[in-house]
């Protein structure tokens, strides 16, 4: 095969390279702007050691509008709390999650939240429940020996 | 007169014999972090096999602690002794000059002492922290100054090839650096800027946290720290599986390298783009702000074209060397390849490997794409592609060929060898497909479900099918691993030893376009203006994140839950 055969065909691939990851970008941009609204962000900063004392609010799910609701989640060693919530098909629901030990995962499966739960941060992250039915809630990082027992729920009802 | 005093068989290139200290030491981390291997594939199949290794080890207490020891021997120990050993050979072979011999040994001890530090309080369950080691989880003090140590061992062997460099720079005036000395000056100038945040987070933090002197740490400030160092170590664990895919590939095959100054190229874009990327792997972290996480997701898209042109390269080298020798037809032609040298077997079998593993880290590198998988099995079963098959395949058929080179001895039993490698690939790439489909279905990465408590047990259920595949694959993978490592140990453990004159050479690849003469190879050849540069975007990338962190510092105080 002669040479400059293959130096084209090599400047095409560097091409196709490139036009391959600017589309990938204009994807990730496209996505962003319209639907990211589960990037999980901070809401604050906080002492670690007073989320159970008083820094961060009990853990509980409170109604702040027609279908709107805020959900304050401990996620500790080994289990979250409430470790189960209930809602209906059409709900938007923002999380508060935060740590008072370890790291921990907060991952609701079947849908695209995914946080990364550190003491320090209160994350904050938003979802709309679209079907009806049991979703897991999943601890995605390792936090001990329990780690794999730390399982919650949200049940989705109609 | 008659003497009882031993041979120096390393007498004429000392280098020899400190680079195979090196690669013999990496042998023995691989060795026991992949006997642990098959107990996590196996975990991840719903067998538990802990309390039967409990009673073989009676010091293995969990799952945990031996995915630590996995996750640590691996795919930190390994791959950097791999690295010091044959980058420093190579280089000082082809430049003909010995690097500095006393720090060189220097290095090696501080590497070794280092690793029996961290290794007695991981043996003894003080530190399962997982090889992330993400604080307020507290380990030892020993595990983070045995880790640190190691650490410092790679920096002195910075110190050791930038020197060589320089020194050959000073004696050959005008000319290019020769092409394997380039990329591995450049590997290292990489990993320099890289270990930057995970020297700072185990000396100003997590040293003096876990011996008490800090009441607490930042757990985000560290995570940032250590994914500044977090993902640029994939490109130091890949970069010297590249150099002997570009540098000694198409020489083993029977033919050419198809050019010498594109392969300059990708290693320096690994240098400048490998660093300023680790908020990919925070994606799911609050506390970060969107903007720099898009940011840094530009920089990682970049990060895989010197990739993507890789595969071009190598495959092109390859296809134009079994044309030559006669091979025929779209793939026809890859049975003309010399597939008899293990260099040439493990590189291409590790190196479709990484084709799969590459567009699974375009996923994860997508920032919206990301929380599908964060933190479940597809991502283990991602990076089990680049490192345990691309870059640790290509490593073992390199010491099947450096080890009877450095010692003399020839390979015992070659075929075990070249039947375990076939084996390993087919392992490595049945779990990973297992792995990447039951983190699609949810299943968390580094948790023990085969040890679940009643209340949750049968979570998983829906992924029962895949976990068949980690069954199988665990298995297939113990057999590939007893074989690779019989020979290894075989060879290095006989006594007998080649003539000078029957000792096989390595063979550095030649260039069909060459470096004569290019004015971009000589622009590319200063070294020290990119490897500022690179620190310049690196900080630019970090600092207004670390600083904002740093400045609201949140003390966690450790727990230790394991």
């Amino acid at each position: 095969m002669n040479k400059h055969v293959i130096e084209t065909y090599e400047r095409g691939w560097m091409l196709f390279s490139l036009a391959m990851i600017l589309v990938f970008l204009v994807f990730i941009g496209y996505t962003l702007s319209g639907f990211a609204f589960y990037v999980p962000t901070a809401a604050e900063r906080i002492d670690p050691t007073t989320v159970r004392t008083g820094g961060f609010p009990t853990p509980h799910v409170e109604k702040v509008g027609p279908g709107k609701y805020q959900a304050y989640v401990i996620a500790q060693a080994f289990t979250f709390l409430p470790n189960e919530m209930h809602f209906k098909v059409g709900d938007e629901v923002t999380f508060y999650v935060t740590s008072p030990d370890v790291q921990h995962g907060f991952y609701v499966h079947g849908t695209d939240i995914n946080v990364q739960v550190i003491p320090g941060e209160i994350a904050k992250v938003k979802t709309k429940f679209k079907r009806p039915g049991t979703y897991l809630i999943i601890c995605t990082e390792y936090c001990g020996i329990g780690h794999q027992n730390m399982l919650g729920k949200i049940v989705v009802e109609e | 007169m008659a003497t009882l005093a031993r041979k120096d068989e390393y007498a004429d290139f000392p280098v020899k014999k400190v680079s195979l200290y090196y690669i013999t030491l990496a042998f023995v981390a691989l060795l026991i972090g992949t006997l642990f291997g098959p107990f996590q594939a196996f975990n991840y199949a719903g067998v538990n096999l802990y309390p039967a290794l409990e009673k073989l080890l009676p010091f293995i207490k969990s799952y945990y602690q031996g995915l630590t020891l996995h996750g640590v021997l691996n795919a930190i120990v390994f791959t950097q002794l791999f690295a010091q050993g044959a980058l420093l050979y190579l280089q000082s072979r082809e430049m003909r000059m010995l690097p500095q011999m006393g720090v060189a040994w220097f290095s090696w001890w501080l590497a070794f002492v280092g690793l029996v530090m961290a290794a007695i309080p991981l043996l003894l369950n003080d530190a399962t922290v997982l090889y992330t080691f993400y604080p307020p989880l507290k380990g030892h003090p020993l595990f983070y100054i045995g880790a640190a140590l190691i650490i410092v061992s790679s920096l002195v062997t910075v110190y050791l090839s930038v020197e060589l460099w320089a020194r050959w720079k000073r004696q050959n005036p005008g000319k290019p650096t020769p092409l394997v000395s380039y990329m591995s000056v450049v590997t290292w100038m990489m990993w320099a800027v890289a270990a930057v945040g995970l020297v700072v987070e185990a000396v100003v933090l997590l040293i003096p946290w876990s011996l008490g002197w800090l009441k607490g740490v930042d757990p985000l400030l560290a995570r940032t720290l250590f994914w500044w160092t977090g993902h640029p170590i994939v490109y130091f664990w890949l970069l010297p599986a590249y150099v002997t895919w570009y540098g000694l590939l198409p020489k083993h095959a029977g033919g050419k390298l198809f050019s010498d100054p594109l392969a300059r190229l990708v290693f320096l874009a690994f240098l400048i783009f490998s660093s300023p990327v680790g908020f990919h792997h925070q994606f799911a972290d609050p506390g970060i702000d969107p903007f720099w996480k898009l940011v840094h997701t530009v920089l990682t898209m970049m990060v895989a074209v010197p990739s993507l042109i890789t595969a071009f390269t190598i495959a092109a080298s390859l296809e134009i060397t079994a044309r030559e020798k006669g091979g025929r037809g779209v793939i026809g032609w890859v049975a003309k390849l010399n597939w008899k040298d293990p260099i040439v077997l493990a590189s291409v079998l590790g190196a479709i490997s990484f084709i799969v593993g590459g567009a699974g880290g375009i996923v994860n590198a997508s920032f919206t794409l990301d929380y599908v998988v964060h933190n479940t099995t597809w991502i283990p079963g991602h990076f089990h592609l680049p490192v345990a098959t691309a870059v640790t395949l290509t490593h073992m058929g390199l010491a099947l060929v450096l080890i009877p080179h450095l010692t003399g001895k020839p390979v015992v039993r070659l075929p075990l060898a070249r039947a375990g490698i076939v084996l390993w690939f087919v392992g490595m790439m049945t779990m990973a497909v297992g792995m990447h489909v039951m983190g699609l279905m949810g299943v968390p990465r580094r948790a023990w479900i085969s040890n679940m408590a009643p209340n949750v047990q049968g979570a998983y259920s829906e992924a029962a099918s895949m976990m068949v595949l980690n069954g199988i694959a665990g298995a297939i993978l113990l057999i590939a691993a007893t074989l690779i490592f019989y020979v290894i140990f075989a060879t290095l453990l006989q006594s007998r030893r080649l003539p000078p004159a029957e000792r096989p050479e390595v063979g550095f690849s030649e260039a069909i376009s060459g470096p004569e003469g290019r004015r971009s190879v000589m622009v590319m050849d200063r070294l020290f203006f990119w490897w500022g540069l690179a620190y310049v975007i690196v900080f630019a990338v970090y600092l207004p994140t670390i600083v904002r962190i740093w400045s609201t510092f949140v003390s966690a105080p450790g727990f230790r839950l394991w």
